[in-house]
């Protein structure tokens, strides 16, 4: 039975994950709520509340192209509770919300959805129109005007300052994709993004991006949706067993900006996360870092207190530390370099399957309890601790 | 040939810092009141939210925080390699610029290089770039 006034993961699902998918947005989420759904052993109609991050994004719909309102509409869900928008700490901070939800009693089960379709929108202008503007504004008008066009630029400024600052080396950034891969090869949702492991040879052959950053320090847009249910303590026995409890959550912001903060928001937001509860970084089995870039997963590391400052890629050298049969196995299912940009849900998706017992081949040994998702660079920062307690 | 630099949309916070470069300042909002910088700028203080904020035309030179030399080509026809920087202002505390080195070979950046700046204009807009100090 679970504890009234907690917040437990009861099931996930995914649709298929693609690059220039023809199946609708809608069809995906459909596939990963049903999946999802079904995990749970719940039926759609016990469904009560729907989160999402950031919303439907009207501007470029490959971006978000199914929102709260149109999940609602499409499913005859009766929301008592929901919830999209972007203007929260990060990605999985929609989850966080939705745990919020069910333990002050607004909501018994919410789904909690993300869907990408950035791969074939940009194979479909004319269904999906690039974003044309005249003019920068916002953020934007900050870095655009000298051609960081991306968020690689911003964030391989940070990473280069690990370079010069505190050693790192291309050989230990590459870890970050070798470990992505090798475990992604074993995950058979990841088939259309990791065809096989990467090696060091393959990574020093790509082309670079933006230094240090080269091609596989990179995700890649991709075509999926995730979901997870999250449902009330005093609403397990409506559900399968084999829950998860979200323990605690984060997401600290001192400076929304990214390039005039010194650290990443990480930072602040991986000690926020140990205030919030009796576990330590010694409890976590497994960590599920979002690797938008290969950066990230190293600043999260030192976040969350797995090394000190400036240590995280000398954790991670050599690969061994973070493997599936090593002490701390790091994006187990292939984060979003060897699974695909699923934008900080699928993390929360393999912690949680990890946390089961249902990775298949890529399961990590042992009885996992407790595990750490993440997501989010630069200014955007979540962190979730899971366990099975 | 580099295609045009995204535009900024000029509005009443920013109108200062996009032009001006047409009489040679590098213009930082700063309070009257606290004495500190505001930067992406505002009308009001960040840090004391008094609304007595005018432009002031700071020294032009710092340092290279951090860089990153940009090989991707973001838009058809971007010359590339480029340097993209994190240039820490002289005299401006805490305030942190993202621009490009120009004027010098890219790999000839290096963190702590100090820096001043150049402008660059575009039909109206001065794009604050900086190059290396001799």
């Amino acid at each position: 039975m679970g504890l009234a006034n907690e917040a437990y993961i009861t099931g996930v699902g995914q649709s298929e994950v693609g690059v220039r998918l023809t199946r609708s947005p809608m069809g995906l989420t459909k596939d990963a709520i049903m999946e999802a759904i079904a995990d749970a052993g719940l039926t759609l109609d016990q469904i009560d509340g729907v989160a999402s991050y950031p919303g439907k994004s009207h501007g470029y719909l490959g971006f978000s192209p199914v929102g709260v309102d149109d999940v609602i509409e499409q499913f005859g869900i009766k929301a008592r509770w929901h919830f999209g928008g972007g203007e929260i700490p990060a990605q999985l901070s929609a989850i966080a919300e939705a745990a919020n939800a069910v333990r002050t009693g607004q909501a018994r089960h919410i789904i909690c959805f993300r869907t990408v379709y950035e791969a074939a929108a940009m194979s479909r202008p004319e269904e999906f129109p690039a974003l044309q503007r005249e003019t920068v504004d916002g953020f934007s008008q900050w870095t655009a005007p000298f051609f960081a066009i991306s968020a690689a630029c911003w964030v391989a400024q940070y990473a280069q300052r690990q370079t010069k600052l505190y050693g790192m080396t291309r050989e230990q950034l590459a870890q970050v994709a070798l470990n992505a891969t090798r475990n992604a090869y074993k995950n058979p949702r990841a088939r259309a993004i990791t065809k096989e492991p990467l090696t060091m040879e393959k990574y020093f052959s790509a082309r670079m991006i933006s230094s240090p950053f080269c091609l596989y320090d990179c995700d890649r847009f991709t075509d999926c949706s995730t979901v997870i249910i999250v449902s009330a303590g005093d609403a397990l026995d409506e559900v399968s067993p084999n829950p998860v409890r979200i323990a605690a959550s984060a997401g600290k912001v001192d400076r929304w900006s990214w390039d005039q903060p010194e650290l990443m928001a990480c930072y602040p937001t991986g000690e926020d996360l140990w205030k919030k509860t009796d576990y330590k970084p010694k409890d976590v089995d497994t960590v599920q870092f979002y690797d938008g870039f290969a950066f990230f997963p190293i600043g999260w590391l030192e976040a969350l207190g797995f090394c000190e400052m400036g240590e995280g890629h000398k954790f991670i050298e050599g690969g061994t530390r973070i493997a599936i049969d090593g002490e701390l196995p790091l994006n187990t299912g292939g984060g979003q370099i060897g699974a695909g940009r699923l934008h900080g849900f699928g993390f929360a998706h393999e912690a949680a399957t990890q946390l089961r017992g249902k990775g298949g081949e890529r399961q990590i040994p042992g009885d996992p309890k407790v595990a750490v998702a993440t997501s989010g660079g630069g200014p955007l920062a979540a962190a979730l601790l899971l366990a099975r307690d | 040939m580099n295609p045009p630099r995204p535009r900024p949309k000029l509005d009443s916070d920013n109108r200062a810092f996009w032009t001006g470069g047409a009489d040679g300042n590098l213009n930082i909002m700063k309070c009257g009141d606290c004495g500190e910088y505001t930067h992406p700028p505002r009308q009001i203080c960040r840090h004391c939210q008094s609304e007595n904020m005018a432009p002031d035309a700071v020294a032009g030179t710092g340092e290279v925080d951090t860089y990153t030399i940009n090989y991707q080509p973001w838009m058809p026809g971007l010359e590339v390699p480029f340097v993209i920087a994190r240039v820490k202002l002289d005299g401006v505390p805490d305030v942190i610029l993202t621009t490009n080195i120009v004027n010098c070979d890219v790999e000839d950046v290096d963190f702590g290089d100090k820096v001043k700046v150049t402008f660059e204009e575009q039909n109206g807009i001065w794009f604050p770039l900086f190059e290396k100090v001799a």
